[in-house]
């Protein structure tokens, strides 16, 4: 009766969790996202200024994802803005529709439901650097340069590798194949570059550390890359819905040129000011706006994270005991049953943190829940968190000695009884040592929740990488350490409430 | 053998394998209310698990194992076992709940009240010579003998027509051992229920029952008294398996 209680607590509390995004009558709820890099956290940021300035009730999802990522959230209504770009659009998302105009991708646009803004003035492209000094030694001025330098090693951001319109069409459109390239997270890439880890790197148009690295780029002589215009992609929906939104959306047409947008990332990314301050800044400048910005202590972050990720391990750990401790005492009772129950919590661990998140996405889209923020999160925490208390569980039961189940059993108590007065006390050091193994696991994956927009102590760990700004990552791995031991010290204490004290004589 | 109308427990062509091993070869055995049996044999003669038979933690593969009349099933057996005790070798006792609430655990989902629980811990104790104190002591805290003590009173709690004892002393060092086969026999005599006892050894077993049932590969070779198993043995088996235990009762006199 209890467990069904929990149930209907959990599920109450999650359907609260969505119900605060439609309550608001007078003020539209609308969701912005952007992706993980700061010029998109930055769009993203005066996106949502602008559609509160329009009267919404606007969020910002910062640093939610990939394209693929925050292209299907749009789609499935979970967000309802995000900043693109036409190349991305036309090459990635779109490949099979061959657009060749702006308007094309606009129709094409429209009959997937999603809107978008005239672009905004700034052609991010795709582009190749080198360290000034070393280009002028080689001589390098153009893409096409490369051919005749095949000792170089290049290093592409895995995203570049990958897609269709970075490194596999470059490489055929310029005849690149004799040279060497490799992955490398984009966010160290400039600094392999300047340790000479690497030759080149693959960066966009109008990144902040063109200047501070002091980079060349690449002359793109053969025009392969396309043009990245900047735009605003929006649900076609929110037309109807808050056409005030929109409406200021499409003020920003042409008002970012490319040397705009490199300032703005530069304030950002070398003069550490939040995104929320500049981008309020520029809608100052541009439209004469006022937007209060409320500078958030560090304290009070922490104090925001710690919640968020208290939140994500408390209900992912609390679905996990509901379900996982029925499943290992029946997995121990049915021993075919329990077999193949281990297989299946077993295989649930092996899929790597990322790509379970993702896999989640679609079947929760499809059930009516979030396929971003905190839903998918818990649920990827609460499905990592069975294995070590269905085994232990299972462990624990399996482990009682045949003379003391056979001496329940004589004595004609009920199974029920044996169960809760026999078996899972014996059992239970077993048991609390799985769930501590789960909640002290939990602790550290939930981090990864910030990949998908859960927040947590990954937020500042996600930004600070961005950012390289190392005091940034200790804000949330110091907190995440700290509370992952203190997670263990609590089960310690607990282990003397709840196992009971004739175990714990009979331990040596 | 008994006649039928006294026979408390009866097996008809009880048979029992364990995958190759035949544990229970077609047995037949009765046995008489209010008399203690012993069940003696070489280990693997399957004295133990004809004893798991009766109180079913070991179903039979063919036969009929009977308790007053009517045949053991799963629909009957919890009403069964509440009619018998059964004390295991290492005693078997909870090591999680005290001594007390180990031996009040049966009265306690049987629906006693408290009182009358006290008053049966309090007259169990007497019986088994058990200090009132020793009971609110975990497993672990007490001695090897304590805890068969306990055992037994846990397995007399609800006033069992029949107790069941596999090896009782078995774990237990020979003074103690001794001194607790003493107090089981006037246990015995005082409660007059029908004991079916496991043992290895035949003094013991001689010593606290009024009839031996002597078991070899699943079995019964012969069952009496041991005057009878000495005088008239069934089987050249009897005498080779009375004299080696004989054998080991002379060294011990010799040495005492």
């Amino acid at each position: 009766m209890r467990a069904v209680r929990l149930l209907v607590v959990v599920a109450t509390l999650l359907g609260a969790a969505r119900a605060r995004a439609e309550t608001a009558q007078a003020a539209p709820t609308v969701t912005v996202a952007s992706k993980k890099f700061t010029e998109s956290v930055i769009l993203g940021e005066i996106a949502r200024q602008l559609a509160a300035q329009a009267g919404a009730d606007a969020q910002h999802r910062a640093e939610l994802g990939g394209t693929r990522v925050l292209w299907n959230a749009l789609r499935s209504g979970d967000i309802d803005i995000y900043p693109d770009y036409t190349g991305t659009l036309i090459v990635e998302i779109l490949a099979d529709d061959a657009i060749g105009s702006l308007d094309d991708l606009r129709a094409a646009l429209v009959e997937r439901g999603v809107g978008m803004t005239d672009p905004l003035g700034f052609n991010n492209t795709y582009a190749l650097g080198m360290l000034a000094e070393r280009a002028k030694e080689l001589g390098i001025a153009r893409i096409s340069d490369l051919r005749t330098h095949p000792e170089l090693v290049l290093g592409f951001s895995n995203e570049f590798m990958d897609r269709r319109d970075g490194w596999p069409g470059l490489r055929a459109a310029y005849g690149l194949t004799n040279v060497n390239a490799r992955g490398l997270d984009h966010d160290v890439a400039y600094e392999a570059l300047a340790t000479g880890s690497v030759d080149a790197i693959d960066l966009y148009a109008t990144d902040a550390k063109i200047r501070k690295y002091d980079l060349t780029v690449l002359d793109d002589d053969r025009g392969y890359f396309p043009r990245y215009d900047a735009v605003i992609l929006y649900r076609a929906d929110l037309a109807a819905r808050a056409p005030a939104v929109v409406a200021n959306l499409q003020r920003l047409a042409g008002k970012i040129p490319a040397q705009a947008m490199i300032a703005l990332n530069a304030r950002v990314e070398e003069d550490r000011e939040s995104e929320a301050r500049v981008a309020a800044d520029f809608l100052a400048e541009s439209f004469g706006m006022t937007v209060a910005v409320r500078e958030r202590s560090t304290f009070d972050l922490i104090l925001t994270y710690t919640r968020e990720h208290l939140a994500l391990v408390g209900w992912s750990m609390l679905a996990a005991l509901i379900v996982a401790l029925p499943l290992g005492i029946a997995a121990a009772a049915w021993p075919r049953f329990g077999q193949g129950i281990l297989a299946v919590v077993g295989i649930i661990q092996t899929i790597p943190a990322l790509a379970l998140l993702v896999l989640l996405m679609k079947p929760l889209t499809l059930v009516g829940l979030s396929g971003i923020g905190d839903t998918p999160a818990i649920v990827a925490l609460f499905l990592y968190s069975l294995l070590p208390i269905v085994r232990n569980t299972h462990a624990g039961l399996r482990g009682i000695t045949p003379q003391l189940r056979e001496s329940a059993e004589a004595l004609g108590l009920a199974r029920r009884v044996i169960l809760w007065r026999i078996e899972l006390p014996l059992a239970s050091p077993t048991i609390l040592a799985g769930i501590k193994t789960a909640a002290v696991i939990n602790v550290g994956f939930a981090t990864l929740g910030a990949l998908i927009g859960a927040g947590g102590y990954g937020q500042p760990i996600l930004t600070g990488i961005r950012l390289q700004d190392y005091g940034l990552i200790m804000q949330g791995a110091v907190p995440a350490a700290a509370l992952a031991l203190i997670v263990q010290a609590a089960f310690e204490v607990a282990e003397r409430f709840i196992v009971p004290k004739g175990l714990r004589l009979a331990r040596p | 053998m008994q006649s039928a109308q006294s026979a408390i427990i009866s097996l008809a062509q009880v048979t029992k394998t364990f995958g190759a091993l035949k544990a229970l070869d077609a047995v037949d055995l009765e046995l008489a209310a209010g008399a203690t049996t012993a069940l003696i044999g070489p280990s693997g003669c399957g004295k133990s698990t004809l004893l798991r038979l009766l109180i079913g933690l070991v179903k039979p593969d063919g036969g009929r194992v009977a308790f007053d009349g009517e045949s053991l099933t799963s629909a009957n057996l919890a009403a069964m076992r509440k009619r018998m005790g059964y004390v295991i070798q290492e005693g078997g006792l909870f090591p999680h709940l005290t001594a007390r609430v180990n031996v009040t655990l049966p009265a306690r989902y049987a629906g006693w009240a408290a009182e009358r629980r006290d008053a049966r811990v309090a007259e169990l104790a007497e019986l088994v010579h058990l200090a009132p104190a020793t009971l609110d002591r975990y497993p672990a805290q007490l001695s090897g003998g304590q805890r068969q003590r306990v055992s037994l009173m846990r397995a007399l709690v609800l006033d069992p027509e029949v107790l069941l004892l596999d090896e009782p002393f078995g774990a237990l060092d020979p003074m103690i051992r001794a001194r607790l086969q003493d107090e089981l026999r006037n246990i015995i005599r005082r409660l007059g229920k029908t004991v079916v006892l496991v043992s290895h050894d035949l003094a013991e077993a001689a010593y606290l029952g009024d009839r031996l049932v002597l078991m070899r590969k699943g079995r019964i070779v012969q069952a009496g008294k041991l005057k009878e198993m000495v005088h008239a043995p069934a089987d050249p088996f009897v005498t080779k398996f009375v004299r080696a235990q004989r054998r080991t009762l002379k060294v011990d006199k010799e040495a005492g």
